[in-house]
């Protein structure tokens, strides 16, 4: 096996710095830092939300998510968030985030797999919802930093009557 | 039901005054109990109310489970082609005989004593049979008690509770011509693509009504999408014949017709979707015309339509397909399954163009819907008000001979409806 064979197949990422980043990225997220939320993503990454009990291999090309963003939409969406006319959201929610179970399940430097669970409460005019599921991400390594790839939330209730949006980043 | 058709109305509920141009509803209809239940009794239980599309029930035992007008029911396609809706709940105790949200079998089992029927609803078994009387089940009392009555149009598979009702496409009167500009699109079938959305908000479902064909609300309220799709070189294209009008179709049924700068899959390009997206849409167009000539081809392909079907079916022709119904589970709160619908033969390209259009506007995660629902939410909310503060207004355009999209007309045409049945009208 080369040298650079080698170094390609090697994560140097362990847990501990995962999870410094996932916790990092719910903070950013419950402040509302959403510019530099967006800041973690590589560009052309993508930002999934399947349908409630979807499947981990569930496509957005063949199944109806609720978000299915590409980079340039993430964008979008992100600027969308900072308006007063994101309706929704003015003024903004409060949300607090827990992240846990955190595991790193495949991969090398420039691409590899983390899993967490996740319990997500929005509150607003006196009603808390609560979302929970797990995240799958695709990571890489950035010097000494992480970028995300690839972001999918899955939202493990059996559907969203309770919530009835998903109106903020899971 | 008889007896709660029979009770007066109270107090106005829509009134409706020409020489002033004003057209009010009263706002104890979205937080009463007891319009609620009236509701239940002569619209619900009298209308025909959308259950599902072919398309979900393609072969022989498949089926799906779902609750409509606040029954459950099984929805399956038999395995002699024939598709029927039974009420899921075992003529023996009562459980729920099917679990699932959708599958494909050849019986249903009810776990609780294991009874067991076949696809056509008939008790093909269940343990100790030989104890039950000879003849006991002559009748089909022992067999799973089918909807009273179950039709499709295009694809399209409505369910009434009310035996006496006239027929589907009497029903569906006017609605036929705008449900064929939708079905049209396809020279094999539309199809549901994807599973369904399913939501809930705290608001009246009649809001939602209201919401679904309102031209009014649009720039207001969709500020972040209408910025969005100019960022990505949305337009309202050339050549296109406009028209801007709602359109009453009879027994409660309006839509609104318009144009708009977004891309439509079949079929009206956007620079977003390059020189590839001008072939494609131009290919598919082609098509239209040869079958259809050029007048109702270019209708097809670049007016939009918003479409309520009374009292609770949205089809919605715009960016992308979506077919929405909703159900009152109180009076302020309510139920949405949302589904996209879209032609069988689309290719890989256009479908996946589709999809991103739906999502970008469409649905929980959408840049519009979770605003409207917000908009409805802060409606419910401020009818805590209504003691003093009693009134909706749904005026706008009441003198106008030649109402737009952005006039109230379409809502009015709703609210006749409603009112004509609930102050207790034959149906």
């Amino acid at each position: 096996m080369s040298a650079s064979v080698a170094k390609a197949n090697a994560l140097s990422v362990t847990r501990a710095d995962v999870e410094d980043f996932l916790y990092m990225e719910a903070a950013l997220l419950d402040e509302w830092k959403l510019a530099d939320w967006l800041a973690l993503f590589a560009p052309g990454a993508r930002y999934w939300v399947p349908p409630a009990g979807a499947s981990d291999d569930a496509d957005p090309a063949t199944t109806l998510f609720y978000v299915a963003d590409d980079y340039h939409r993430l964008t979008e969406r992100v600027k969308r968030l900072g308006k007063k006319t994101a309706h929704v959201e003015f003024p903004h929610s409060r949300c607090r985030r827990m992240v846990s179970n955190v595991r790193i399940v495949s991969g090398t430097d420039d691409a590899f797999v983390a899993m967490s669970n996740y319990v997500t409460y929005r509150s607003k005019r006196g009603i808390t919802e609560t979302y929970l599921g797990h995240h799958r991400y695709t990571l890489c390594r950035d010097g000494n930093s992480i970028k995300i790839k690839h972001k999918t939330t899955f939202v493990d209730t059996d559907d969203i009557n309770a919530q009835g949006k998903v109106s903020i980043i899971l | 039901m008889g007896a709660v058709a029979a009770e007066p109305l109270i107090e106005p509920y829509v009134v409706e005054d020409e020489r002033r141009g004003l057209f009010r509803v009263n706002r104890r209809v979205f937080v009463d109990a007891a319009v609620l239940e009236r509701e239940r009794a002569l619209i619900f239980d009298k209308c025909w109310l959308y259950v599902g599309h072919e398309s979900e029930v393609a072969r022989p035992g498949d089926f799906l489970t779902r609750t409509v007008g606040g029954r459950e029911l099984i929805f399956v396609r038999g395995k002699d082609a024939r598709v029927r809706a039974f009420f899921n709940t075992c003529p023996h105790r009562g459980a729920m005989v099917c679990r699932e949200k959708s599958g494909n079998g050849t019986m249903f089992r009810c776990f609780y004593h294991a009874w067991a029927f076949d696809l056509q609803g008939k008790l093909v078994a269940r343990p100790g049979t030989e104890r039950y009387a000879e003849g006991s089940n002559a009748d089909g009392v022992h067999d799973l008690v089918e909807a009273p009555k179950l039709d499709a149009y295009r694809g399209l598979y409505f369910v009434n509770y009310d035996r006496r009702a006239v027929d589907l496409v009497t029903y569906l009167a006017g609605a036929t011509e705008f449900l064929d500009l939708v079905m049209d699109q396809s020279e094999v079938a539309m199809e549901i693509v994807g599973g369904a959305q399913e939501y809930g908000f705290a608001a009246n479902w009649k809001l939602l009504c209201e919401n679904s064909i309102d031209g009014y609300h649009g720039m207001p309220t969709h500020a972040t999408y209408f910025d969005y799709v100019m960022a990505s070189g949305g337009q309202l294209g050339e050549n296109l014949t406009i028209v801007n009008r709602p359109n009453d179709l009879g027994n409660g049924h309006a839509v609104i017709e318009y144009g708009a700068p977004w891309g439509r899959p079949v079929a009206k390009p956007v620079k977003a979707w390059g020189e590839k997206g001008d072939a494609d849409t131009a290919e598919i167009r082609a098509r239209l015309e040869q079958r259809f000539g050029k007048a109702r081809a270019e209708r097809i392909a670049y007016q939009n339509r918003n479409m309520l079907i009374f009292p609770n079916l949205v089809i919605n022709d715009i960016m992308a397909v979506t077919v929405r119904t909703f159900f009152p589970v109180a009076p302020g709160q309510q139920t949405v399954t949302a589904w996209a619908l879209a032609p069988k033969e689309e290719n890989a390209v256009m479908r996946e163009r589709r999809l991103y259009n739906y999502l970008e506007f469409l649905g929980p995660g959408g840049f519009a819907t979770p605003d409207d629902c917000e908009a409805l939410a802060l409606c419910q909310r401020g009818y805590n008000n209504l003691a003093m503060a009693s009134w909706n207004d749904i005026s706008k355009g009441m003198k106008e001979q030649n109402p737009t999209i952005e006039d109230e007309a379409q809502m009015r045409v709703f609210w006749r409806e409603w009112h004509r049945r609930m102050s207790g009208a034959a149906s």
